[in-house]
């Protein structure tokens, strides 16, 4: 399946965050990798996104809309270095 | 929201849209929007486009290049008229992004209507008089599949290259057949991983892929190398 660019959630994310979570770096739990979100892949689907590590490809996040609320699971992300 | 203001066809599948949009406060080179489109039942789709403009007047230019089997871009491409609205999200993304305060050498790779956010660049760096050195590789099918060539070929000077390559049809006498991209086209064509440039490539996920792939190879660091896939082949 074809992927885009972690860049391309900086919309979705920012409806979110207060800042931009595609310039942080996050640390993925499978392989301990460390870089921006912006070199993720992306796998968009008509309910949301998965969000690959671009190291290892396991899952980081994933992002589910329906009409009543949006669901964000973090848990493939073992933290994140937010710029002060 | 953003008004047509002005439309141009850039190319047989493709044109690009100017909108006009009150408050918009300028963006940096490289950045993209959010579109979302509503229909009446109440349907809407957002997609992302590359912002071709990167002035600070509240006019933005988007290119668009039509999708067949596209759910957006036919609509954005043939049917929208100066007059119409469209709302906005943006300016989006501070990763896929050029300043006109760094004075590292760039290489550009665009595939297709993935020339957008480079233009955006190319355009700043023209405007900043910037002396970075640019250089930028663009694939296209043919020649008439090109956005925006006469700006491109006229701001061709000491500090910014353009070489052409092209996938299916080539000018007559062109010195290099029509075919795909190859780690031999970046060796001979790009700026050499030795002189460390900053290196954008955007284009169809397959062009992008292959292209960051052979960069790699050639020494390029990952890390150096930003894309922007946009789908598709």
């Amino acid at each position: 399946m074809s992927h885009v660019d972690g860049n391309s959630l900086a919309g979705p994310l920012s409806e979110l965050f207060r800042f931009d979570l595609t310039t942080t770096s996050g640390e993925c739990r499978h392989c301990g990798d460390v870089t921006v979100l912006a070199r993720a892949m992306v796998y968009p689907d008509p309910s949301g996104y998965v969000v690959r590590c671009c190291a290892c490809g396991d899952v980081l996040l994933t992002i589910v809309t329906t009409e009543k609320r949006t669901w964000l699971d973090l848990s493939g992300i073992s933290g994140l270095q937010i710029p002060t | 929201m953003g008004t047509v203001v002005e439309t141009k066809t850039e190319t047989p599948s493709g044109r690009s849209i100017v909108f006009e949009v009150p408050g918009w406060t300028g963006n940096v080179a490289g950045q993209h929007v959010d579109v979302r489109l509503s229909a009446p039942d109440g349907y809407q789709a957002v997609r992302s486009y590359s912002i071709a403009s990167a002035d600070s007047t509240e006019r933005v230019q988007l290119a668009v290049d039509k999708l067949p089997d596209g759910e957006v871009s036919p609509y954005l491409v043939d049917d929208l008229q100066v007059g119409d609205q469209v709302e906005f999200r943006g300016p989006l993304g501070g990763w896929f992004v050029w300043r006109p305060t760094e004075t590292q050498p760039v290489q550009l790779i665009g595939g297709g209507s993935g020339i957008v956010p480079l233009v955006a660049m190319i355009r700043a760096h023209a405007a900043a008089a910037s002396t970075a050195h640019f250089k930028l590789l663009y694939s296209v099918r043919k020649p008439a599949d090109a956005f925006f060539a006469d700006e491109l070929n006229s701001l061709v000077g000491p500090n910014f290259e353009l070489d052409w390559l092209y996938t299916r049809e080539a000018p007559d006498g062109w010195p290099r057949p029509a075919g795909r991209i190859t780690q031999d086209d970046l060796a001979r064509l790009a700026i050499p991983s030795t002189d460390s440039p900053g290196v954008f490539v955007c284009g169809p996920t397959g062009f992008v892929e292959t292209v960051a792939t052979h960069l790699v190879a050639l020494g390029h660091d990952p890390i150096a190398v930003k894309t922007e896939r946009f789908g598709g082949a």
